[in-house]
């Protein structure tokens, strides 16, 4: 058909446009997707370090200075090694320790690393050799597999992905249901609600960490207003026993919850600032998918004398669904890449409570610069997420099925 | 209760239940306004201010550096954050640019044109946007330290150039989709060539769907933080990453980072205000049309 109709096309041929038009998309996508892919996957079996030679002369940590024992042994004490294991350092049995030059300067030989040490009023541990590149088949991955810690991450990343994205389902499915409806103001109330999911997490991670200050900050005041009314109500109404100190003293706690700086409540802390910000999206994916059903169907029902139930359940949700699970898979998605979020509110802790997935490749890849191992993570993470989307996709296609 | 007057209440229960929601999504923007205005003892005070005297001090202090004199505190020079502000912008708009003139070329031949794994192109074209960034930033970060591309506003661009043209050519394939072949075989007819065509023919078509595309890719280039975070340090160093170590930095001054974010997020929600109508069709790469 096109161009190939008998007519000579002036200027560029068709073939020759839609190679010029198309190339430069793919060779781009190529050059910055591909390619890095599959070095990455390529680095993944290489024990390698990125590090900058800059960063290598930087002090790493500090230990005491009693170790003086070591040296004239040349081997690691237990204490030693500990201070390095708690520095994320695991130096292997053989490791020894030697001096240069008056014992100014120390040098901690392992196998693959050399830490140097300098000697101030303590053990300055000033940087470390980096290591060769070397192919290692696929020890980074079996590493990772058998270190508990990055199980852990990835529970967290699971617990804080169930948590958000149900909230935010039932948080923007159930609003949905409210604003499905006719009303004045509607496009600009819905509009409104929409501005969150549009920021970016950097704003809103910073903002909300001083919303859920535990001494001055206005989440705590507003959550405490709700028992400190009751407090009032009660006690002007004279309530029996003591309902009014009870709120009273809920009032108090409230306004005294520590949020992000608790193990215990820093991953819901995230949860509930990541459903402040997506529920808006999860509200506009379900409004589509209401305000898309035919009134007929309603009216239909209306005739049988369904119940609202039945309404809800045989029409509604088969209806909704496969844009529910659009949303559902998109959220998922994010929600298990979470980085920033966690990076601006939480950074990970305290201790390893908020360390996701991300934030862990984050900090093996450019804080400890174990550039071999944080590739093999890269692509354990790849992995969860394909599985997962190929669940969702599957849902979706029947979800699609049934619904028509 | 008749069932008219049950749906009356639950009509106005629906009415309660939005706008308590829709106090929920806005305070905390509220508040980010109201701290920036706030005198600083105003900031940490309990029960929470909700009005106050506005003041202009902390944008002042955000944007310039000052130095103490006996007179009181003196202006010196600029700080550092009206230049990132710039950075941000110009990486912003340039890459966008970029981003959407690829998307919609590419789009065009995908939706006009027979192209062979049309369909294999299109979804390795969007896997590549769903490709966690975590998994290729280690090698990137190689080849632009090797490539001396740290820290530049070109390396920048051509990072979210990347990540908007797949997302542009999606959504302006949508849009171009819709668009009556008529048009262009008419003006083929008439002499045109192809080029000629989709210039004068299908883009002056299709600028509704560039402005909307434009607008996503703006705010995805606007408020990225990982790769600035990682790529830049201080050259090219974009707002996000500049908000988030003044966190670090100079204690906490809230009433500054209140201001800082204000100003970052004002044109994302300007934005969105304008493009309410393509919203579901930008968030959904255009799956979802409406």
């Amino acid at each position: 058909m096109r161009g190939e109709n008998g007519r000579k096309p002036r200027g560029l041929r068709d073939y020759e446009l839609k190679m010029m038009f198309i190339v430069p998309t793919l060779v781009l996508l190529i050059a910055m997707n591909i390619f890095p892919l599959l070095w990455s996957l390529g680095l993944s079996f290489f024990r390698y370090s990125a590090i900058e030679n800059s960063i290598l002369k930087t002090s790493l940590f500090e230990v005491g200075l009693n170790y003086q024992a070591d040296l004239n042994s040349g081997s690691i004490s237990e204490e030693l090694r500990q201070e390095f294991r708690n520095n994320g350092i695991l130096l292997s049995q053989n490791a020894t320790v030697s001096t240069e030059k008056k014992d100014s300067k120390w040098i901690i030989a392992d196998k693959e690393n050399e830490y140097y040490v300098k000697k101030k009023d303590k053990l300055d541990i000033i940087g470390y050799s980096k290591p060769p590149l070397k192919p290692v088949g696929t020890k980074n991955y079996s590493r990772l597999f058998t270190q508990r810690s990055t199980w852990s991450y990835f529970t967290t990343t699971a617990y804080f992905v169930l948590l958000a994205v149900s909230a935010q389902f039932i948080i923007g499915f159930g609003l949905a249901l409210f604003l499905n409806r006719e009303f004045k103001g509607k496009g600009m109330v819905t509009t409104l609600i929409l501005v969150p999911m549009m920021l970016s997490p950097v704003v809103v991670g910073l903002f909300w960490r001083f919303i859920l200050d535990s001494q001055w900050g206005l989440f705590n005041y507003l959550i405490s207003l709700v028992p400190a009314a009751l407090h009032r109500i009660t006690a002007v109404l004279h309530f029996p026993g003591n309902v009014s100190a009870w709120f009273q003293n809920t009032a108090s706690s409230a306004r005294n919850i520590i949020w992000l700086t608790r193990p215990k409540a820093a991953l819901f802390s995230l949860v509930i600032i990541d459903t402040w910000m997506w529920s808006p999206f999860m509200m506009l994916l379900s409004l589509a998918g209401l305000s898309a059903i035919p009134k007929y169907l309603y009216e239909a029902a209306e005739i049988d004398r369904a119940s609202a139930w039945f309404k809800f359940r045989h029409i509604t949700f088969p209806l909704v669904s496969p844009l529910l699970l659009i949303a559902l898979l998109f959220r998922t998605m994010d929600a298990f890449k979470l980085f920033d979020l966690v990076y601006i509110a939480t950074a990970g802790g305290p201790g390893s409570a908020t360390e996701t997935v991300s934030m862990n490749l984050y900090r093996r890849a450019f804080q400890d610069y174990r550039t071999g191992e944080s590739c093999a993570l890269a692509y354990m993470i790849l992995i969860v997420i394909i599985a997962l989307s190929s669940i969702y996709i599957k849902y979706l296609n029947k979800a699609k099925g049934d619904s028509q | 209760m008749s069932r008219r007057s049950r749906k009356g209440t639950f009509h106005g229960i629906a009415l309660v239940v939005i706008g308590i929601s829709l106090i929920f999504y806005l305070i905390p923007i509220y508040w980010i306004i109201a701290t920036s205005l706030k005198r600083w003892p105003d900031i940490f005070v309990m029960p929470p201010k909700f009005f106050f005297k506005p003041t202009l001090d902390s944008y002042v202090g955000l944007m310039t550096v000052r130095t103490m004199t006996p007179e009181g505190a003196k202006i010196v020079g600029a700080s550092a954050y009206p230049r990132q502000l710039l950075n941000s912008v110009i990486i912003g708009f340039v890459s966008t640019a970029l981003a959407v003139s690829l998307g919609t070329m590419s789009a065009y031949a995908f939706s006009r044109f027979q192209v062979k794994g049309k369909n294999d192109l299109m979804f390795f074209i969007l896997s590549t946007r769903m490709l966690p960034p975590v998994v290729v930033i280690i090698p990137l970060f190689l080849m632009y330290r090797a490539l001396h591309l740290i820290d530049t506003h070109f390396g920048l661009i051509l990072l979210y150039t990347t990540f908007n043209v797949s997302f542009a050519t999606w959504l302006m394939k949508g849009f171009i989709d819709e668009i009556p072949k008529e048009y262009e075989e008419a003006a083929l007819v008439d002499g045109y060539s192809r080029f000629k065509a989709f210039v004068k023919i299908v883009l002056p078509q299709a600028i509704t769907g560039i402005a909307a595309t434009a607008v996503f890719c703006l705010i995805t280039a606007w408020n990225e933080f990982a790769f600035a975070l990682i790529m830049t340090t201080r050259n090219a160093r974009t707002a996000p990453p500049a908000l988030a170590s003044r966190m670090g930095s100079s204690g906490v001054e809230w009433g500054q980072i209140a201001a800082g974010t204000f100003i970052f997020l004002l044109p994302v929600a300007v934005f969105t205000f304008i493009m309410r109508k393509h919203l579901l069709r930008g968030v959904t790469f255009g799956a979802i049309k409406k």
